[in-house]
């Protein structure tokens, strides 16, 4: 597996890259912590507020990567590409067309709070969605066959690195976050979402139709 | 579908940002039919770009599609709270605005786009669908929250009470329902705003429909029974707190204005008169041991006046009270303004430190004695008084209009309301003056709540000191 892991370096900054777009987008917790921070005065604050929020989307991810894996043992390999691929294709669709966000949240929240709302967050953009591509891709899954490493003659990554995965992937968001969080509570302000909070829904609802219809073309960017 | 790709231009994390602002070139205006008689009221666009020809005039109108509507409040679709980081959505619009009937319960969704001189009706929420989803009725003030557009009703849906707040979609303005989970012990209603750094919203008290619809009702007023409390509540389980009274003496307690930092929680509120000595007064609520709290800091005493010159209502008590019927808070939290409507006068006050206001500026205009002229036209008396009053987000301008309600209006101003939309400079450290310029008067319609292009002071809520 390491062997692996090594000759896949784009799969692996895929994945890590994937984290920092979920960690950069200001909806998706950073902000929170930095609006945390400036309520209570507090530095302090905010980097505490980041563990919960991590926690909340390391879980929201996990869960849809689990199910993937019930998935996987259930169903062909190929049923499984196309219905993630559907899946895909329709929730991008959906959130492109009905944006939402959780309602009945407030400014006081403590640590299971944040948590949970970082979980609803994440699971109402499809973070998890987002790394089917990824973990399903074929390509992938062809090479470790090819390598002798895959588990039989599925030719499908073996769930530890799925494992590994969500677990670069989740560093990547927590590194961004406490980098953005930092830069925004003691340098740029506030006044930076004026110009910078770029429509990151809008990318991520596009992003998640692309990489469904990808997903069932069995075109994947890493070989 | 949201395509823009970056926040609407006119959301701004803090209201510190917000006063950086550029300057509005328009004004909204709440028109009601100054007849009532089968003629519909509307929304006045105002030239407020003293670059233009047209300044200070009236440039443009929707006419509603009912009659019987009384337009009073209005609010957008949107606002800065669209950045607030639990429920963000900054790339709504602030587009459309809603003008709600207090008599008739209807809601206008009214698009500002394409052309903000030219504002249309785009969807009409009927009151059936108001007071079937929240089992409210008469709709008051409208603030865009962080999560949906909140609205307050002062009755139910039959015209009694309790009052309260509902809820609807910021997407497509379906109502949702009210607000409310545990009411407790409120029962009236009139405004409400919200400290949103501390999950805290507040609510005050003015009566019932069926206390207000034809008027002031001199036996409640001198019975009390006009509103005189203040509610607390969890703006997050929307659960009733605590109740602060002011005595049932100090009578309609109207509107709220809290500090527009969200770290801070104090805020001012009116109260229109004293059954004591028919003063009007302004209070600060504040935090006290563990609790809500609230303390009168302004008082303005009513003006000794011939019986001759007072409508029938005040006869007997030879004064006309101030009735101060609304105040407006800059975005800096520095200056408070205060639209004495019955003695014609509007005040400035600075309140940096909110126990201690001072008074820096006042000037006269109307009154139901005074009757002082604007400058623009010396020799003509004018009559209602000071009333809705917005501020520039830069806190360098004041807008304000004179009628209050029509069956009110009736009664203070028996000679009728003649409607005129005035605006003030204000001085950088507090003084207002009349801008020579800038006097608009409205012959068949009686001017009510103005909102500025792009934002105002009261009608954003911030969720970033």
């Amino acid at each position: 597996m390491p062997g692996w892991a090594l000759s896949h370096g784009w799969f692996w900054i895929g994945i890590f890259a994937l984290g920092c777009y979920h960690g950069i987008n200001p909806g998706m917790g950073w902000l929170f912590a930095v609006a945390l921070g400036l309520q209570e005065k507090s530095r302090r604050t905010v980097f505490q507020s980041l563990p919960p929020i991590t926690l909340g989307h390391l879980a929201s991810v996990f869960s849809i990567v689990a199910l993937a894996a019930i998935g996987r043992q259930e169903l062909s390999q190929s049923t499984m590409r196309y219905a993630s691929a559907v899946f895909l294709v329709g929730f991008g669709l959906y959130r492109g067309i009905r944006a939402r966000h959780p309602r009945w949240v407030g400014m006081r929240v403590g640590f299971w709070g944040l948590a949970l709302w970082a979980f609803i967050m994440s699971t109402g953009h499809g973070a998890g969605l987002m790394l089917l591509p990824f973990l399903l891709g074929s390509c992938a899954g062809a090479n470790v066959h090819h390598m002798g490493m895959g588990m039989g003659a599925s030719a499908q990554l073996p769930f530890d690195i799925w494992i590994l995965a969500v677990a670069l992937h989740t560093v990547g968001y927590l590194l961004t976050m406490i980098v953005v969080a930092y830069s925004v509570y003691e340098k740029f302000g506030v006044r930076i979402l004026k110009a910078g909070w770029f429509n990151f829904d809008l990318v991520w609802a596009l992003a998640l139709v692309v990489s469904g219809i990808f997903l069932a073309f069995r075109v994947t960017g890493f070989p | 579908m949201q395509l823009q790709m970056r926040p609407d231009p006119t959301f701004y994390p803090s209201a510190r940002l917000a006063m950086q602002a550029p300057r509005e070139k328009l004004a909204y205006v709440a028109m009601l039919s100054a007849d009532g008689n089968g003629t519909r009221d509307g929304l006045a666009v105002v030239d407020v770009d003293p670059d233009s020809k047209s300044y200070g005039k009236r440039i443009g109108e929707l006419v509603v599609t009912e009659t019987g509507d009384e337009l009073h409040h209005f609010g957008w679709n949107a606002c800065s709270a669209a950045l607030c980081p639990y429920a963000p959505h900054p790339h709504v619009e602030r587009r459309y605005l809603l003008l709600t009937g207090l008599r008739s319960s209807r809601i206008y969704v009214v698009d500002t786009k394409p052309d903000p001189r030219k504002p249309h009706i785009v969807k009409t929420i009927e009151p059936d669908q108001v007071k079937n989803r929240s089992g409210y009725s008469r709709l008051h003030t409208t603030h865009c929250g962080p999560d949906g557009i909140y609205m307050s009703a002062l009755g139910s849906a039959d015209g009694t009470g309790p009052g309260g707040v509902l809820i609807l979609d910021h997407y497509n303005f379906d109502v949702l329902g009210r607000w409310e989970v545990d009411r407790g012990p409120q029962y009236l209603a009139y405004d409400f705003w919200w400290h949103l750094g501390h999950d805290v919203m507040v609510t005050s008290e003015w009566g019932t429909p069926d206390m207000i619809e034809d008027g002031l009702n001199p036996e409640l007023l001198l019975g009390g029974k006009y509103g005189h409390q203040l509610h607390f509540w969890d703006f997050r389980k929307r659960k009733h707190l605590q109740t602060v009274d002011f005595g049932a003496e100090n009578q309609a307690v109207l509107e709220l204005r809290p500090s527009h930092n969200p770290t801070n929680t104090y805020g001012f509120v009116n109260v229109v008169i004293s059954l004591k000595d028919l003063s009007s007064s302004i209070w600060v609520w504040h935090r006290d041991n563990g609790k809500w709290a609230a303390t009168k800091v302004i008082d303005i005493p009513a003006e000794p006046a011939d019986a001759e010159k007072l409508p029938p209502l005040l006869k007997g008590f030879n004064a006309v009270p101030p009735l101060l019927a609304d105040i407006d808070l800059s975005l800096d939290d520095r200056f408070l303004y205060a639209s004495c409507w019955g003695t014609g006068e509007m005040r400035q006050y600075d309140v940096s430190d909110p126990f201690k206001p001072k008074l820096v500026g006042s000037v006269h205009l109307g009154g139901i004695v005074r009757r002082t002229p604007h400058p623009a036209k010396p020799d003509q008396p004018l009559n209602g008084g000071p009333q809705m009053v917005e501020i520039s987000r830069d806190g360098k301008r004041i807008y304000f209009t004179n009628s209050l309600y029509r069956s009110w209006d009736d009664q203070f101003y028996p000679d009728g309301v003649k409607s005129w939309m005035v605006k003030f400079d204000v001085g950088a450290e507090g003084g207002i003056t009349p801008d020579n310029k800038f006097f608009l008067e409205f012959n068949d319609r009686r001017a009510h709540q103005v909102r500025l292009e792009g934002g105002d002071s009261s009608s954003d809520s911030y969720c970033y000191p």
